[in-house]
């Protein structure tokens, strides 16, 4: 389909007096790292009670700007005004002090304390003598968490929760400053549908408060449904500013990329063999009684809410964690992986959800990176030959098309997008015959999704069996051939792909058993509020 | 003050929930195990749990806790600090050498003993935090700087009993209604560093910078203040630990001391606090130093064979650390599991 996905305008939002001065007025901003311009000349302003959001592709300078607004960065050249008045933050703590408040993308918590003290450790709650007073912290943490309408033991240490429950963690911890400036950057990325309409509706509340709020998000839906005005930002420079009703999906990806692209381009394949088979398969706690198969050339999607048990069954597929029940068969032969070695040299590959931890080592360089599975497979003789390692990587990153300076760079060096490439590439490595990717395209820009999924479906179509699992929505039901939905820990779904919508799947996300394709009465809210189902062609934004 | 123990609603049996707050609390799960050693030893050797040589015990240990609660700060900042017995020779001998040529009356030279342990700490500090060398790097060359001034100091001699005022070992063997004067120190010690842990902001901060540095930069920590502050009490609390090992020992050497740092960030790690940062108590660090003492000890009078008493000294840590990474791991599934909603 060639038409664009249209968006409802967001429901009237407080009246904004344009006469009113901003609360935070950015003027000529520039940032240079080294030889690189992260933010050339930069102009905005945020007015006190909007939600302003501000997309563009990784490396547009939009983290660089949150960060100078938090204090962790200082411009090079350029003015801030706070309400009016020119205001330096030289650090973190001035940030706080002039009462911006900010959420950063991936949580930044402290392992060890408790989720009481990660809110409050900036500024604790003080008793009588200047004492920590920790009574009143717990108080004070409950209470937010109260407000936010989520359920956590604020006494327990934050080891150990899931990626969601900190970026809950990190809410509460701007909203427990009582902010003029509330900065979001890419907030809802590990949260599930209903945690984001409750993080929406505290920040309409904050909004209405009169707090000027920033958000920062990959998702142009979010934008559409939350924000009053929208700034795209395009290498490091402002493209535009305009109210979000006057504007379309269309206008914002041509803005932010500055051409057209194709999304989700998924070829059609012939379909093999069933290469991996599961049967009955249990982990007590995670997930249970578990069954289906992946064959050649098949993309499978794994759609479900954060915490249905979608990543802990890839785990248990890479031998990470073991089955308490069921069986995995790989070509009909039945298999038991005691550690992920045991899986690689079997031919599976598990591309994990958060790069950062557990898929790269950002001080190798990328080709150091790329042979880092396969090192022992490479070199039987002790010695390893740098040229055979660089030629393997050279291979690699081209057919990927990363964008780098040479295999030599460290891949910290690399933007987001490039850095999963680098992941992927690495695990291709292996020549697996089974690849699962969790949340390959999360906190990637638009451009280097679409590059993602053509690798993806560029290697369904040479054979390898691929397991998708995503919370993207359009992405999994563009992409995949067959979706199996998860509702805590249970398949409530298998859809094919062209049955597959947005409300069938998010209604057996749910946990709506025997879930129809009609949007009965029984819909939960936020499925009525999901947007037309993407088609699963090929859709071409102009 | 001691840690806390949160409550979770509802979980695994009441066993397993047993296991699972004593992996929580490390000072508890010691304390156990302290009084169980002392059951076993004292009904094999009687003369273990007898005043004179639980007086002796304990006055040791004393020692060793108050450089452990200093080297358990820089180890919660995760770094580590080998220095300290360096610090500890140093400081003996020079108050010691002090004393001998009668330069300063004696609570005059117990200061400047520990004022000198805090400028060692602060040029550990200073080396770690200015010039960005790694703490293991930087207090090994100090490691054996200080213990060349030592000898430089000492230049060949050593100071004995016989040379200094009368009366200056006496503390080491004072005690009150039965407690000796070192070990009621230590405990001043502790619960003021456990209290400062606790309630103040430079306490949680430590915490927090050996947990997560990045997370600490964001939210406006200035790290390396913390860092240097920490390394400067650890020198100040082994200037301490210096001035009663003079006491203690009355014939102080240049050597004085050789080998004790292994022993206090032994008793750091036994006591709980994690070599990676972030987590553990001084009042952990402190009953470690106990724990250890005590082991140490009970191997002698329980005559075990002489060659083999640091095999099964290092043996009893490896065991403590590793049952306590176990307990933890078990503890992390259990929390892991009960996140699933």
């Amino acid at each position: 389909m060639t038409a664009t996905p249209s968006f409802a305008p967001p429901a009237s939002p407080e009246p904004v007096t344009p006469s009113m001065p901003p609360r935070i007025e950015l003027r000529g901003i520039s940032k240079r790292f080294g030889a690189t311009a992260a933010l050339t000349d930069v102009s905005m302003d945020l007015r006190a009670g909007e939600i302003h959001a501000l997309v563009g592709e990784n490396g547009a300078g939009k983290s660089t700007l949150v960060k100078i607004l938090a204090g962790v960065h200082a411009p090079d050249s350029g003015t801030i005004l706070l309400d009016g008045v020119v205001t330096h933050i030289g650090d973190p703590a001035a940030a706080r002090a002039h009462r911006v408040a900010v959420v950063h993308q991936e949580p930044r918590l402290f392992p060890d304390l408790s989720v009481a003290e990660n809110v409050f450790l900036a500024d604790p709650p003080k008793g009588r003598f200047g004492e920590i007073s920790w009574r009143e912290m717990r108080r004070a943490a409950a209470r937010l968490f109260e407000q936010l309408d989520v359920r956590l033991d604020v006494g327990a240490p934050v080891r150990g929760l899931s990626m969601a429950d900190q970026q809950l963690i990190e809410i509460a911890k701007a909203l427990s400053v009582d902010a003029r400036v509330l900065i979001l950057d890419e907030p809802t990325a590990s949260l599930s549908a209903h945690e984001v309409e409750r993080l929406f509706a505290i920040v309409r509340r904050t909004r209405d408060r009169g707090v000027a709020v920033l958000f920062v998000s990959h998702r142009l839906d979010e934008v559409f449904r939350l924000s009053d005005r929208a700034t795209v930002f395009r290498d490091g420079r402002h493209v535009i500013t305009e109210a979000t009703r006057n504007l379309t999906t269309a206008d914002l990806v041509r803005h932010m990329v500055g051409r057209s692209v194709t999304l989700f381009p998924k070829a059609d394949v012939a379909v093999g063999e069933v290469l991996l088979e599961v049967r009955g398969l249990t982990r007590a706690g995670e997930f249970s009684d578990v069954s289906f198969t992946v064959r050649s050339g098949e993309i499978l999607g794994l759609a479900g809410l954060v915490g249905a048990g979608r990543t802990e069954i890839a785990r248990v597929l890479f031998g990470i964690s073991h089955p308490t029940a069921g069986e995995v068969l790989l070509d009909g032969r039945p298999v038991h992986f005691g550690t992920p070695s045991a899986a690689l040299r079997a031919g599976i590959a598990y591309v994990p959800e958060d790069r950062h931890q557990d898929g790269l080592v950002l001080d190798f360089s990328i080709s150091d990176n790329i042979t880092l599975p396969i090192l022992a497979r490479l070199f039987p003789r002790l010695f390893v030959r740098a040229a055979t390692e660089r030629g393997l990587a050279q291979g690699y990153t081209e057919r990927l098309r990363v964008r780098m300076t040479g295999v030599d760079q460290l891949a910290q060096a690399l933007s987001g997008g490039n850095q999963q490439k680098v992941v992927i590439a690495k695990w291709l490595a292996t020549s697996p015959r089974v690849l699962i990717l969790d949340e390959p395209t999360r906190g990637v820009d638009i451009g280097a999704k679409v590059e993602v999924h053509r690798i993806v479906s560029d290697l369904a179509a040479s054979g390898l069996g691929i397991i998708l699992i995503s919370s993207d929505l359009p992405e999994v039901l563009a992409m995949s051939d067959r979706i199996l939905v998860l509702h805590e820990g249970r398949v409530t779904a298998e859809i094919a792909r062209s049955d597959a919508t947005e409300e069938r799947v998010m209604f057996a996300a749910t946990g709506q058993v025997g879930a129809s394709g009609d949007a009965g009465p029984g819909l939960p809210p936020f499925a009525a509020m999901a947007r037309p189902a993407a088609s699963s062609e090929a859709t071409d934004v102009r | 003050m001691s840690a806390e123990v949160s409550v979770r609603p509802a979980g695994p049996g009441i066993g397993s929930r047993f296991v699972g707050m004593l992996g929580r609390s490390r000072e508890l799960t010691l304390g156990g195990v302290i009084v169980l050693l002392c059951a076993v030893v004292s009904f094999q050797a009687p003369h273990f749990l007898s005043i004179s040589n639980l007086s002796q015990v304990t006055t040791l240990a004393a020692i060793i806790a108050i450089a452990a609660v200093g080297e358990s700060l820089v180890v919660m900042t995760k770094n580590i600090d080998l220095s300290v017995e360096s610090t500890i020779g140093l400081v003996a001998f020079v108050v010691a050498d002090i004393l001998r040529q009668k330069a300063l009356p004696g609570p005059a030279a117990w200061a400047a003993g520990i004022g000198l342990g805090l400028v060692l700490g602060m040029a550990n500090g200073a080396i770690i935090t200015l010039f960005r060398v790694p703490s293991l790097v930087a207090t090994l060359g100090t490691l054996s700087i200080f213990r060349g001034l030592d000898f430089f100091v000492a230049g060949g001699h050593e100071v004995n009993l016989a040379d200094l005022p009368p009366g200056y070992s006496d503390a080491a063997t004072q005690s009150f209604f039965g407690v000796p004067l070192f070990v009621i120190l230590a405990i001043i010690v502790v619960v003021v560093a456990a209290l400062v842990m606790r309630l103040t902001p430079f306490g949680r901060q430590v915490y927090a910078v050996g947990s997560n540095a990045e997370a600490a930069l964001i939210i406006g920590i200035r790290s390396r203040l913390v860092i240097f502050l920490a390394f400067a009490v650890c020198g100040l609390l082994a200037g301490v630990a210096g001035v009663l090992w003079g006491m203690e020992f009355g014939t102080i050497y240049a050597t004085s001391a050789t080998n004790v740092s292994l022993q206090v960030i032994a008793a750091a790690v036994v006591g709980g606090v994690a070599i990676a940062g972030g987590a553990g108590t001084v009042v952990g660090a402190a009953v470690g130093a106990l724990f250890l003492g005590l082991i140490n000890n009970a191997l002698l009078l329980l005559q075990m064979p002489q060659e083999l008493l640091q095999v099964i000294y290092g043996a009893v840590i490896l065991v403590a650390v590793s049952a306590d990474a176990l307990i933890q791991r078990r503890e992390r599934r259990l929390t892991a599991q009960g996140a699933i909603r």
